[in-house]
C-alpha cells in the first residue's frame, strides 16, 4: 500500500518553515510582543513533525489568503498539555 | 512601466494581491515618473482607508455579521446534496456543529480524489472504491447455520471475490481476526477449506443455541474488505475525472489506500483534519466549511469574519469550540466568564480559588461601570494646560 503520508503536500496545509533565532527576535520586536503572546502549535502536530520542529521554535506559516493573496502567520511550538 | 517601477512596487508595504493587481494593471502602460508617484500615493491612501482602525472591536463585528444572517438560515435542513443521495447536514445545524468543534459531525463525509492512473477510468475508480467501502462477509457468499452440528457455515462465492479483487485466503484470515478484535467475540474455533472455498465457525460453547445465533450474527456482519467507518461510496464524474464521495470518514486509513490522491482528498470532519494534517489545515477546513455552509444558503458573509473566528478557534494549537468549554471558558477574567454562561458556578469557583479580576477586558469594565478599552476608550491622553487661561 501507500507510503507514509506527506502532509505538507496536501492542498489544505500551507507552507511551514522554522525561523532562526534572529528572525524570531526581529518578529517579536516589530509587533512589540513577547514570545508567549504568539499563537501556538503543538510539538506533535503533523506539519511540525514533517519539518522537524521542536519545542521553542517559531514557525513561519505562509498561507494562501483569500483576502491578501498571500499572508504570513507565526506560531510558537509548545508541548501538548497532558489531559 | 519599466522594471525600476516594478521593483518599487515589490518593495511597498502592501498585501501581495494588491501589488500583483497593481503590476498587472500598469503593464504595457507608458507612465512618467510623476504619474507613477501619484498612482502610488492614491493606492496607498485607498489601502489605508480599507484597513481596520486601531482599537476597533473586530470580534463584536464578526459576531454580528455571522449572527444576523444566521437568523435567516433554515432551522432544520437534512438535504440530499444532489450527490447521488449522500446525506449531508446543512444550514444552521451544520454551522452550530462547526462552531462547537464537535469531535464527530452528525453526517461525516469525504470527497476522495484519485491519482491520474485511476481517476479517468470507471473500472479502476471502482477498484479503489472497493478498497474503501466497508463490505460485510455476507456480501461474499452464503452463510448458513447448521443446527445439527452446531456450526456456522460460510460458502464463499468465488466470482464475487474475483470481481471485488480479494483473495479467498485473505477473507479466511481477516474475517476471524476482525470478529475477535473489533467485535470482541472470541469463543469460537475456525476452520477454512481453500479448495471448497468454505469457512466453518464452531462455537466453544456447544450447548447454547443463543450463542450459536450470536456467532452467526457476528460472522454475517464482520467487515472483511474496506475501511470500517465508511459505509457507502459513490463514484461521480466531475470535469472528466471520477471522484469518490463517501458516507463516513476516516482520513488516515483512506490515505493508505492505493490510488488515492493524498494532496486533494478532503473530509468534512474538522477535528479529524486537525489531527491528521495539522492545526493549519484545521483552520483552513473551518473557513471552507463555514463559508460553504453559509453560501449554500445564499448568505454572503465576508471571509474576514470567518477567518477571525477560525483563527481564534485554532489559536492554542488545537481546535477549540466557541463556548464555555472553549474560548469563552478560558478567559482570564472571572466577571467576563460569569457574564457568559453558568454564572453562579464561575463566581463560586473564583471565590474558592481566591481569584483576582484585573479588569482588563471589555465585559468586566461594562459590569463595574468603567470606560471600556475600545476605540477612543483605549487611548490615554493627558492634556497639560501650559498656557491655558482660566
Amino acid at each position: 500500500m501507500g507510503t507514509s503520508l506527506d502532509v505538507l503536500s496536501h492542498e489544505m496545509v500551507p507552507d511551514h518553515q522554522i525561523m532562526d533565532g534572529e528572525e524570531a527576535k526581529d518578529l517579536l520586536a516589530t509587533y512589540h510582543i513577547s514570545l508567549e503572546q504568539l499563537p501556538k502549535i503543538y510539538h506533535d502536530d503533523p506539519a511540525v513533525k514533517a519539518i522537524g520542529g521542536d519545542v521553542g521554535n517559531v514557525i513561519r506559516i505562509t498561507r494562501d489568503s483569500r483576502t491578501a493573496g498571500r499572508a504570513e502567520a507565526y506560531r510558537l511550538v509548545v508541548k501538548r498539555p497532558k489531559k | 512601466m519599466n522594471s525600476d517601477m516594478e521593483q518599487r512596487i515589490d518593495a511597498l508595504d502592501l498585501p501581495y494581491r494588491t501589488r500583483e493587481d497593481l503590476k498587472a494593471s500598469l503593464t504595457g502602460k507608458d507612465l512618467t515618473d510623476e504619474q507613477f508617484d501619484r498612482i502610488l500615493t492614491m493606492v496607498f491612501s485607498e489601502y489605508k482607508k480599507s484597513r481596520i482602525e486601531p482599537c476597533e472591536a473586530v470580534g463584536v463585528v464578526a459576531a454580528q455579521s455571522i449572527g444576523e444572517p444566521g437568523t435567516q438560515m433554515t432551522m432544520r435542513t437534512f438535504h440530499y446534496a444532489g450527490v447521488a443521495e449522500i446525506n449531508v447536514t446543512l444550514g444552521l445545524p451544520r454551522l452550530i456543529e462547526i462552531m462547537d468543534a464537535r469531535r464527530e459531525p452528525s453526517t461525516p463525509t469525504m470527497a476522495i480524489y484519485l491519482q491520474d492512473d485511476w481517476a479517468f477510468n470507471r473500472d479502476r475508480a471502482r477498484e479503489v472504491s472497493w478498497q474503501i467501502e466497508a463490505a460485510p462477509l455476507h456480501e461474499f457468499g452464503d452463510i448458513t447455520i447448521d443446527m445439527e452440528n452446531m456450526q456456522v457455515l460460510v460458502l464463499l462465492n468465488k466470482s464475487v471475490c474475483d470481481r471485488r479483487k480479494i483473495g479467498v485466503e485473505e477473507i479466511f484470515e481477516v474475517g476471524p481476526r476482525k470478529i475477535r478484535e473489533k467485535r470482541h467475540f472470541r469463543d469460537f474455533d475456525v476452520e477454512g477449506d481453500v479448495k471448497k472455498v468454505s469457512l466453518t465457525f464452531t462455537p466453544k460453547n456447544r450447548e447454547s443455541y443463543q450463542n450459536l445465533f450470536q456467532l452467526a450474527e457476528h460472522v454475517r456482519n464482520v467487515i472483511v474488505q474496506g475501511i470500517d467507518d465508511i459505509e457507502r461510496v459513490v463514484a461521480r464524474k466531475e470535469g472528466g475525472e471520477y471522484i469518490l464521495y463517501t458516507e463516513g470518514s476516516n482520513l488516515k486509513d483512506v490515505f493508505e489506500v492505493e490510488g488515492v490522491d493524498t494532496s486533494r482528498t478532503r473530509s468534512n470532519n474538522i477535528s479529524e483534519i486537525a489531527d491528521v494534517l495539522g492545526i493549519e489545515a484545521g483552520r483552513d477546513a473551518i473557513i471552507r466549511e463555514a463559508l460553504s455552509t453559509l453560501n449554500e444558503q445564499g448568505i454572503g458573509v465576508d471571509v474576514r469574519h470567518i477567518m477571525l473566528v477560525a483563527d481564534m478557534m485554532c489559536m492554542d494549537g488545537e481546535v477549540k469550540q466557541i463556548g464555555r468549554h472553549g474560548i469563552a471558558g478560558e478567559k482570564e477574567s472571572v466577571l467576563s466568564r460569569a457574564a457568559f454562561e453558568v454564572t453562579v458556578n464561575h463566581l463560586l469557583d473564583a471565590a474558592i480559588a481566591n481569584e483576582v479580576d484585573e479588569l482588563n477586558g471589555v465585559t468586566e469594565n461594562v459590569i463595574v461601570g468603567q470606560p471600556i478599552q475600545l476605540g477612543t476608550g483605549d487611548v490615554k491622553l493627558i492634556a497639560k494646560p501650559t498656557n491655558l487661561k482660566i
